[in-house]
């Protein structure tokens, strides 16, 4: 058993375009069973060896039966497909696409309620399964090793950084999620830490957050109260600066607690393990695992 | 894309949110006649891209046209720097000149996203004007705030509930319930990021008059209102983030650094940034190149580190994925060529072409050390400081 496990790995792909499919190709090459594509004019033609395309994701559904979806469309055209996804049930769905507007992921977030869909994203790297051969998204096949740690991070390519860190030491990945990097979106580190904890495969954690909203309090709460696997943190934007800003409204929603110390700060009383430089995060976890 | 408070107040006008008599002057001698016009007594403000103007001098009371001429020729063609402007400096070059009202009290009312509820939220406030962020603070029950369904919209029952609760009789009431639903359907149907007004103001007791107005429209719906891309104001921007604008780059100049850095992801960028700084040598700049950068977007992406005159050093460090190493290598080296600079760098590739891209950067005559990984990195920008 691992983490994010559906009934079958099979995956549709909507988003077709130059980078969706070279994309899927890597999904494929990495061993990703890829079973259908929905492109609204290209129905009734297939792609690579043969997947077959389809004009609308129920179509897909019905001849492929699916258990995720991954997605590649333009920002404009996200929300519908995102949508279109989740009216089909698909099980868990995501969403690679940067650029989506956040009026837009505010509906989709609502809509998701009580829906039988995980959204993973949008704006994220998707998820990685090394035991399984099973790639959901971008991260480079050459990079992950099959092991025990669980990567989680808001971001693409430092996780990516991460996991070479992990690979060259030695320490193999039971699966690496990226959750986005957009204020809104559907999987939260809570969500993930929770998988981790209940799975198996997973003996410690490496959690990858920035500065900017409050989600990694809220994920250290959790640690704090729920997760008995060990966590290596690392928060990016220390030394970033504050923006420029036009009016008070962002100050009064979210105060202090958007900053990398006050982030670090909440991690260490939960008891996490904080990397203090980007560069130590495998080594942290090489002096965990002894 | 923030907008200036007179392009704010003109979408205001045409939602029939009630603002002061204002016209916009680019002369000192237009301040003097549109004072004429307006009223006897006037305020002239500063129209630029940051808040807290009122602190730092950007907004003058004015009773006369000599002191509305002197009031303008004193703003325009000077540069305002205010608590919300991040060190950086705005030039004006427009202001706006309206009647001043006899203000009975202030209120602060917003429409932003909180990003914690995932929705929405409107912002209402008896404590409007300058000191509101002390206010929410140290007195946070003075802060009102109603969370919005998305998918409902604003539901009127739970408006009238809110101005309620500010106790200001009926008609008052009714005015500002009024007002919040006209800045919620400008927030919703040009998806902003923020709608402001502060302060939203009680004149002479019986009338609710919107006195400042700031909207910022979200950057990624603006494939929704390209009408609207007309409104931006390029002068509020430095040359080098107007130019890594325009060639969509995410660019932010960071004051006292000396190692330029280019990136791919925002996150690594920023974890980029804090090893130069915890090698002991500051980053010059944020500089993410994006998912999927042409040769072009990483030339001009060089062209910008380089035309920083504060950089000792330049630290490359590309995660392949979407992005293609060897289109990036040639990007650079094509940058090279024009810029003829031959500043240091440190280069660390990874993941999609990287080996290519080495050979192509090998045989280029630019002054390169390759570093394995970002630990590596980190411990070259040491030895090049100990040197």
């Amino acid at each position: 058993m691992s983490i994010l496990n559906n009934d079958s790995n099979k995956v549709l792909i909507q988003g077709l375009g130059r980078d969706g499919s070279f994309q899927t190709e890597k999904c494929i090459q990495f061993g990703t069973q890829v079973v259908s594509g929905v492109h609204p004019t290209r129905a009734g033609k297939t792609f690579g060896e043969g997947v077959p395309i389809f004009g609308s994701v129920e179509e897909a559904v019905k001849a492929t039966s699916p258990d995720i979806g991954l997605i590649f469309v333009p920002a404009p055209f996200a929300l519908d497909a995102i949508v279109e996804q989740i009216d089909s049930d698909i099980r868990t769905v995501v969403c690679i696409t940067e650029g989506i507007p956040v009026s837009d992921m505010v509906k989709v977030n609502q809509y998701l309620k009580d829906k039988k869909t995980r959204l993973i994203g949008p704006n994220c790297p998707g998820y990685i399964i090394p035991e399984k051969n099973v790639k959901v998204g971008i991260i480079p096949n050459d990079i992950v090793s099959s092991g025990e740690v669980g990567v989680v991070s808001r971001s693409g390519t430092l996780t990516y950084e991460a996991i070479v860190q992990l690979t060259k030491l030695g320490i193999g990945q039971s699966a690496c999620v990226g959750i986005g990097g957009d204020p809104i979106h559907g999987t939260t580190f809570v969500d993930v830490l929770e998988m981790f904890e209940k799975d198996k495969n997973t003996r410690a954690i490496v959690m990858i957050g920035e500065i900017g909203g409050t989600n990694e309090q809220i994920a250290a709460n959790k640690i704090k109260d729920e997760i008995s696997k060990p966590v290596v943190a690392c928060i990016v934007g220390q030394t970033a600066p504050q923006g420029k800003r036009m009016g008070h409204a962002g100050a009064i929603v979210t105060g202090k607690s958007a900053l990398a110390s006050e982030k670090i700060e909440a991690l260490k009383n939960a008891g996490v393990t904080i990397a203090d430089s980007p560069t130590e995060i495998g080594l942290k976890v090489h002096n965990l695992l002894k | 894309m923030q907008l200036h408070e007179y392009q704010a107040k003109d979408i205001f006008k045409k939602f029939e949110i009630v603002v002061p008599e204002g016209r916009v002057a680019f002369s000192s001698v237009e301040c003097k006649e549109y004072f004429e016009l307006l009223a006897k007594k006037c305020v002239i403000k500063a129209q630029i891209h940051a808040g807290g103007r009122g602190k730092a001098g950007g907004i003058k009371l004015v009773t006369s046209p000599q002191e509305a001429e002197d009031a303008g020729s004193q703003m325009l063609g000077s540069n305002l720097n205010t608590f919300q402007s991040a060190g950086g400096e705005f030039p004006i070059n427009k202001i706006y000149i309206e009647e001043a009202l006899n203000v009975t009290n202030e209120l602060y009312l917003a429409i932003t996203m909180d990003f914690e509820m995932k929705c929405p939220v409107v912002i209402l406030s008896t404590e409007g004007g300058m000191n509101i962020e002390e206010v929410a603070e140290k007195f946070p029950k003075k802060i009102i705030k109603l969370f919005v369904d998305p998918l409902i919209g604003l539901s009127p029952y739970k408006v009238r509930k809110l101005c309620s609760m500010l106790n200001m009789g009926k008609k008052l009431d009714e005015q500002l319930s009024s007002t919040i639903f006209k800045a919620y359907s400008i927030f919703d149907s040009l998806d902003c990021s923020l709608v402001e007004i502060n302060p939203l103001a009680v004149v002479e007791k019986e009338s609710i008059v919107a006195l400042d107005a700031k909207i910022t429209i979200e950057d990624d719906s603006m494939f929704r209102h390209k009408d609207l891309a007309k409104l931006f104001d390029e002068s509020q921007m430095n040359e080098t983030e107007l130019n890594a604008l325009k060639n969509d780059l995410s660019y932010i100049k960071l004051f006292e650094g000396q190692i330029g850095c280019m990136v791919n992801g925002a996150g690594l960028a920023m974890a980029t940034m804090d090893i130069t700084m915890k090698a002991g040598m500051a980053p010059a700049n944020f500089l993410d190149v994006g998912g999927s950068a042409s040769e072009d977007k990483i030339k001009e992406a060089y062209r910008i580190i380089c035309s920083d005159k504060d950089v000792r050093l330049i630290l490359v460090n590309l995660f392949g994925g979407i992005l293609r190493c060897d289109v990036a290598a040639k990007g650079i080296v094509d940058g090279h060529k024009e810029t003829r600079k031959k500043t240091p760098m440190i280069v660390v590739l990874r993941g999609t072409n990287s080996d290519e891209a080495k050979t192509i950067l090998q045989n280029s005559d630019l002054d390169i050390t390759f570093a394995r990984d970002l630990p590596d990195a980190a411990n070259m920008i040491q030895q090049k400081l100990g040197n």
